[in-house]
């Protein structure tokens, strides 16, 4: 599905600020992994993220998606195949546009844009339908201001942006960090759930390390812009924050204090 | 008697500058891009309908060849924008102050008479006066100016509920978001700058038929006269949301603007005040409605202080 080949990027190169973020860093995901990244702060994980979307261009290494080479694609071609959802809740909508008019721009992802209504009438009846589902009241709230949802609904409202036309590669970044912790459960819930029903395969950043084992069904860690380590299946299931925080001192490069991972 | 005659004339004028005015809040409002390039745009669209009408090109062709120079001067910040990567209101300001040079140019001096050929307002005068309704020039111009201005809001009602006029409207929210979601926002900003200098075009083709005159130095200060129409309209129509009664707010802005004018220049200041005078009504357009939320925050502050008290 997605095969990532000796990826790198150094920021502010030939600077006293020069950093390497992404370290030939390889990685295959076939088609239905529900992956979780964990990391400390500064170890790659967005980074790696904004790569695949294209934010910025790579130094070098392959990007592979469905069997097309996108490293070179300029960022607004490669979301034609991803769904993503932010961090910041204020990112992923357009505060001064209504719910039904957001849904109508994600409805369109990948789909050549022109003098066509915006929103269709027959639209708004399977956005309704969506919204529905989340269970958060939203679907009698079509023609509000995003900007009058709370951050937790905008999340939810990104999501079911992201997935509303079935993206190739949903990619998650710390999508739960700046909501409440009972929030962040409900949107952590409709993710798995909106993941099962569509059978997408996603990547989720997280430092929520029981959330990095309780969901999906591949963990992988990564340190100084590599993975160190990557589990699947029964394995990692069966895995306790503990097991993580022991495995993370072991095998990241400075060894360093595994509060970090906290972060 | 006089002032009355002197509000006829404001109306007039405003209803010809709202075009301009709503042009402007495409860029500024809309796009959230602050577009240096209104004065030159202004001034082309006056200087192009200037050298049509007078080699003998029919009025309302001239607006059109007006209307498309303007699209090509926002066109031009766009490329300098998107393409050199050049800040926009530097991109803006390249642009205006380039457009200086090539309005002399279009020109070949400074200024046009046009008194002595037809205009788009002769036509409309005689038109009615062949119906036999006998109006004035400043009636004629309110008659045009309402006419273009509703045909604007029109097709702008139009154009930013269409797909792609969706797309500007959250490019002026989220540029990240709309990245994610597929849409090239070079190609947004784009569009948006080429039909807000077309709008603004427009204005300078009324407004310089409507003077009898196109001039280089005329749109000098154009950019705060749109900006003081569309603060005027958020301040006085504050509690609208749609984008229909949002852009009748600009024209009414634009409408109010002109009528304090007419009102300054009755108390005896003199043209030559004019930029201050707009100036000052901009900046005290842009402080009120602070001063008035943060006197009503501590009126509450100090509600709530004596309730605490109290209770």
């Amino acid at each position: 599905m997605l095969k990532i080949e000796n990826l790198t990027k150094t920021f502010d190169p030939g600077t006293v600020n020069e950093k390497r973020v992404i370290d030939q860093l390889n990685l295959q995901i076939s088609q239905g992994d529900f992956i979780t990244v964990i990391g400390g702060n500064g170890a790659g994980k967005s980074t790696m993220l904004n790569l695949i979307c294209g934010v910025y261009p790579a130094d070098g290494g392959k990007i592979i998606l469905a069997g097309s080479e996108i490293q070179d694609m300029p960022e607004h071609k490669r979301a034609k195949d991803l769904g993503r959802v932010f961090q910041d809740p204020l990112m992923g909508t357009a505060a001064n546009m209504q719910l039904d008019e957001n849904l109508a721009l994600a409805f369109r992802r990948g789909k050549r844009r022109g003098l066509n209504w915006g929103i269709l009438e027959e639209e708004r009846e399977i956005y309704q339908k969506r919204l529905a589902r989340l269970g958060l009241g939203l679907e009698n709230r079509l023609s509000d201001k995003i900007g009058l949802l709370s951050g937790g609904q905008r999340q939810a409202v990104t999501l079911l942006m992201a997935t509303l036309n079935t993206p190739k590669l949903l990619l998650l970044d710390e999508h739960t960090a700046a909501l409440d912790p009972n929030t962040a459960e409900i949107v952590l819930d409709l993710t798995d759930q909106i993941i099962v029903e569509q059978n997408l395969t996603a990547l989720m950043v997280t430092h929520n390390m029981q959330a990095a084992i309780d969901h999906g069904n591949r963990l992988i860690m990564m340190d100084e812009g590599k993975i160190i380590y990557d589990v699947r299946g029964a394995e990692k299931r069966n895995l306790k924050v503990e097991d993580l925080l022991r495995l993370f001192q072991e095998l990241s490069a400075g060894g360093g204090p595994s509060d970090t991972m906290l972060g | 008697m006089q002032f009355l005659l002197a509000v006829e004339g404001a109306v007039a004028q405003g209803l010809l500058w709202a075009i301009l005015a709503l042009g402007s809040y495409i860029t500024f409002r809309l796009l959230n891009f602050t577009d240096m390039t209104v004065d030159g745009s202004f001034t082309t669209g006056a200087c192009v309908t200037a050298i049509c009408i007078a080699n003998g090109i029919p009025p309302i062709i001239a607006l059109l060849i007006s209307f498309v120079a303007g699209g090509l001067a926002g066109g031009i910040t766009g490329f300098l924008h998107n393409k050199l990567e050049i800040p926009e209101v530097l991109a803006g300001i390249l642009t205006q102050i380039s457009l200086y040079s090539i309005n002399l140019r279009i020109l070949g001096r400074a200024n046009q008479q046009l008194l002595q050929y037809d205009t788009i307002f002769k036509q409309v005068q005689r038109l009615f006066a062949s119906i036999g309704l006998e109006l004035s020039s400043d009636r004629i111009a309110i008659v045009i100016g309402l006419f273009f201005v509703i045909l604007v809001i029109l097709v702008l009602y139009w154009f930013f509920g269409t797909e792609i006029g969706s797309m500007i409207r959250a490019t002026g929210n989220n540029e990240a978001m709309v990245r994610a979601l597929g849409q090239n926002t070079e190609h947004t900003k784009f569009i948006a700058l080429i039909i807000a200098n077309s709008c603004i075009a427009i204005a300078g083709s009324l407004v310089g038929m409507y003077q009898g005159a196109a001039d280089v130095g005329m749109g000098a200060g154009a950019i705060v006269i749109g900006l003081a129409s569309i603060v005027i309209g958020e301040v006085i129509l504050r509690r609208v949301v749609a984008f229909g009664s949002k852009m009748i707010a600009v024209v009414v802005g634009s409408v109010i603007y002109r009528i304090i004018v007419a009102l300054v220049l009755q108390l005896g200041l003199s043209t030559n005040d004019l930029k201050l005078i707009t100036a000052l009504i901009v900046a005290l357009a842009l402080f009120l409605p602070n001063a008035v939320s943060k006197h009503n925050a501590k009126k509450a502050r100090e509600l709530a202080a004596k309730e605490s008290q109290n209770a």
